[in-house]
């Protein structure tokens, strides 16, 4: 397959997954061969993206228009009524820009700081540091993109083998254009609606939170806690699989109708197995390669989703946590949540670049 | 080509949908002024939350703002930062996928580097801390973020394109005749580039408008442009779901979900068109020609029963 033709082939399915699954890799690659050089190379692009997005958000207030530092100093002040510590009055203007300091030295300090996994104090929770905060709200961010992603995935590739196998049946043409419009449905208007619809209304589920706080402190322990954990977050995933899932059947069902012509599966059709066995194993087996290595890559863009649904559900993770640090100006949080996405979702991509290598032995002969 | 195009009934259906949404944003502001008489800061103060009635026909908000009304210059915003967007995105994606296939060496290593960088950097992170230190986002802001991070893929895509076409026979003709290099590019390769370019382009409207609305909905945006997202934003905020005024937050989400898919719409027919195998139609001959065939087997072989059974 050439190049211009899977990049068409996948435009209906807007996964930059599944698109960059299918570009040919580069001539200097092919040169040096081998799945260790091929990783290297990533790994040695996703530092200079971690090190470009770095000094982007080292010098992204130094830029705009007022002086972010000392607007949060004087919110400090406002806020405790005490003038902060030399030390932390220093950290701040470090990190959001000094006019007395030598560029270089700022950006290194801020680079070690931030290295180190200090990302300053929090403006909003004053003294809290950022670090801390952030680590709370993660795992409930993760555990929402991890299984809603999975879990979206599971369906999607599902529907979209069976569509894929023989595709122009009914199943097809209703399922299709309803999938289209779910994908292109906001999540947090579709939460907003089944909070309101079945919340609000009927009274049938939580509204908000991510656990029972009656019961206590949260404990990964106690089986009545997980199960309220699990029942509190049964809106929020149900959003996000219904706006995920469409686009995993769309490259799936594409995938496949490619595939069913393929002259392997017509031997094994010839063969007379059953045509469960030659779809599962010989058609889908194959179509599932770009689903596979978008599966990983997927789970960093996914986050821009969760976070907007979850401060839907005020569900105690990023987002929410986002959409409060926007109303007070919490500049260090929002700073530290832009480098968390980023180094997710490079974290990610770089996994499915070895998921990619493992199952497509191809990439080793280009 | 353009006439199978037309001919599908999802296309169709997709370009209707995206033509109402850019005539409303062209006369909704002036239908509102001069017909509704109204303009979004206005307070209707004796119909305050009321649903949707002749006075008000989609209802007010919680303070006795027109939702319609609204709804309309929300359009406009929409509408202008989907385009914009998409206008932006693509002219970074011909720029740089263009001048690395053509110009191919160290011009092209150095872009493929960079276009690889920007593929991995999640714009929506960008965008809302970009929008946090500004304060406040206007559509062309919007724009420009979307663009400028969005172009990666359809530029590597272009550059592939680009290569193949630079070893083309009527470009080594061209080139024999003395024609400039960018005047090449420019009348003849170009136009081999809507393959790429439409379903790209497509789908950075519906990335600019969804991700403006994402921002307004979560009160980074512009505070006081109207927009789809901030009417969103401001339902949630005055409590539109506890009181349940259902047409406040209902219509905005319904009209970015129109879009979003009148565009997907458009780009399946672009898939159906280039890609022959995925065609609708086709399948539905097929489909049709195999039951055919089963129901000619089978009388077939009733007959030859009934003949066995006489």
């Amino acid at each position: 397959m050439s190049a211009p033709n899977t990049a068409v082939l996948y435009a209906g399915a807007p996964e930059p997954g599944a698109a960059r699954a299918s570009v040919p890799r580069g001539r200097r690659t092919r040169r040096n061969g081998g799945n260790l050089a091929y990783l290297g190379k990533r790994l040695a692009t996703y530092a200079v993206i971690a090190f470009v997005s770095l000094f982007a958000s080292f010098i992204l207030p130094r830029l705009v228009p007022g002086n972010p530092a000392e607007q949060m100093i004087q919110q400090i002040i406002a806020q405790t009524h005490a003038q902060p510590s030399p030390y932390v009055r220093q950290q701040i203007y470090d990190r959001y820009g000094d006019p007395h300091q030598n560029l270089f030295v700022a950006f290194f300090n801020y680079l070690v700081q931030t290295l180190h996994g200090d990302f300053g104090r929090s403006i909003q929770y004053y003294p809290l540091p950022v670090s801390s905060i952030i680590s709370q709200a993660l795992p409930w961010t993760l555990y929402l993109a991890l299984v809603s992603t999975i879990i979206g995935w599971l369906i999607g590739t599902y529907l979209g083998a069976r569509l894929g196998w023989k595709p122009g049946r009914r199943l097809d043409s209703i399922l299709t254009p309803f999938s289209m419009f779910f994908s292109s449905i906001p999540a947090f208007w579709l939460g907003l609606l089944l909070v309101w619809y079945v919340s609000y209304k009927n009274g049938w589920m939580p509204n908000e939170g991510a656990y029972n706080e009656a019961l206590g402190k949260p404990d990964i322990f106690n089986p009545i806690f997980l199960l309220s954990v699990v029942w509190y977050s049964v809106l929020p995933m149900v959003t996000l699989v219904i706006v995920g899932f469409s686009n995993w059947m769309f490259t799936m069902r594409n995938m496949m109708i490619t595939t069913v012509n393929e002259d392997y599966v017509q031997l094994a059709r010839a063969k007379g197995l059953r045509p469960a066995a030659v779809r599962n194993h010989y058609a889908a087996r194959n179509a599932l390669l770009p689903n596979f290595t978008g599966l990983a890559q997927s789970i960093g863009g996914s986050l821009t989703a969760v976070i907007l649904a979850e401060s839907v559900f005020i569900y105690p993770g990023i987002g929410t946590l986002l959409s409060q640090a926007q109303g007070t100006r919490d500049y260090p949080v929002m700073q530290a949540v832009m480098l968390m996405i980023i180094a997710f979702t490079l974290v990610f991509n770089f996994l499915a670049d070895s998921v990619y290598v493992l199952l497509d032995p191809r990439t080793k002969e280009l | 080509m353009l006439k199978r195009f037309l001919s599908l009934g999802k296309v169709q259906v997709g370009l209707v949908i995206l033509g109402v949404f850019v005539l409303v944003a062209i006369i909704g502001e002036p239908f509102s002024t001069l017909v509704l008489h109204l303009g979004p800061y206005d307070y209707d103060h004796s119909a305050l939350g009321q649903p949707p009635s002749a006075r008000h026909l989609l209802g007010t908000t919680s303070t006795g703002q027109d939702v319609l009304v609204w709804l309309l210059y929300g359009t406009r915003n929409s509408i202008l930062v989907g385009l914009g967007s998409a206008v932006v995105g693509i002219a970074c994606t011909v720029l740089v996928g263009l001048t690395g296939g053509f110009i191919g060496g160290w011009t092209d290593r150095v872009l493929n580097a960079v276009t690889l960088i920007f593929q991995n950097v999640p714009s929506f992170a960008v965008l809302f801390i970009v929008a946090g230190f500004l304060g406040n986002a206007n559509w062309i802001m919007v724009s420009l973020i979307i663009g400028f991070f969005e172009w990666p893929g359809g530029a590597r895509a272009v550059r592939a394109q680009a290569m193949s076409l630079r070893g083309r026979d009527f470009a080594t003709a061209l080139r024999t005749v003395g024609e400039s290099r960018w005047r090449i590019v420019l009348s003849e390769v170009l136009p081999h580039l809507s393959g790429v370019v439409s379903p790209m382009f497509l789908r950075l409207i519906a990335a600019g408008i969804g991700q403006q609305a994402a921002i307004a909905f979560l009160g980074i945006g512009s505070a006081t442009d109207p927009s789809w997202g901030l009417m969103i934003s401001y339902a949630t905020n005055q409590n539109a779901l506890f009181n349940g005024l259902w047409w406040w937050f209902v219509p905005p989400g319904l009209c970015l979900a129109l879009i979003g898919l009148s565009t997907t719409m458009l780009n399946f027919g672009l898939d159906e068109v280039s890609n022959p195998t995925l065609s609708t139609k086709r399948m539905r001959l097929m489909n049709a020609f195999l039951k055919s065939q089963a129901r000619v087997r089978a009388s077939q072989k009733t007959s030859a029963r009934g003949e066995v059974a006489a």
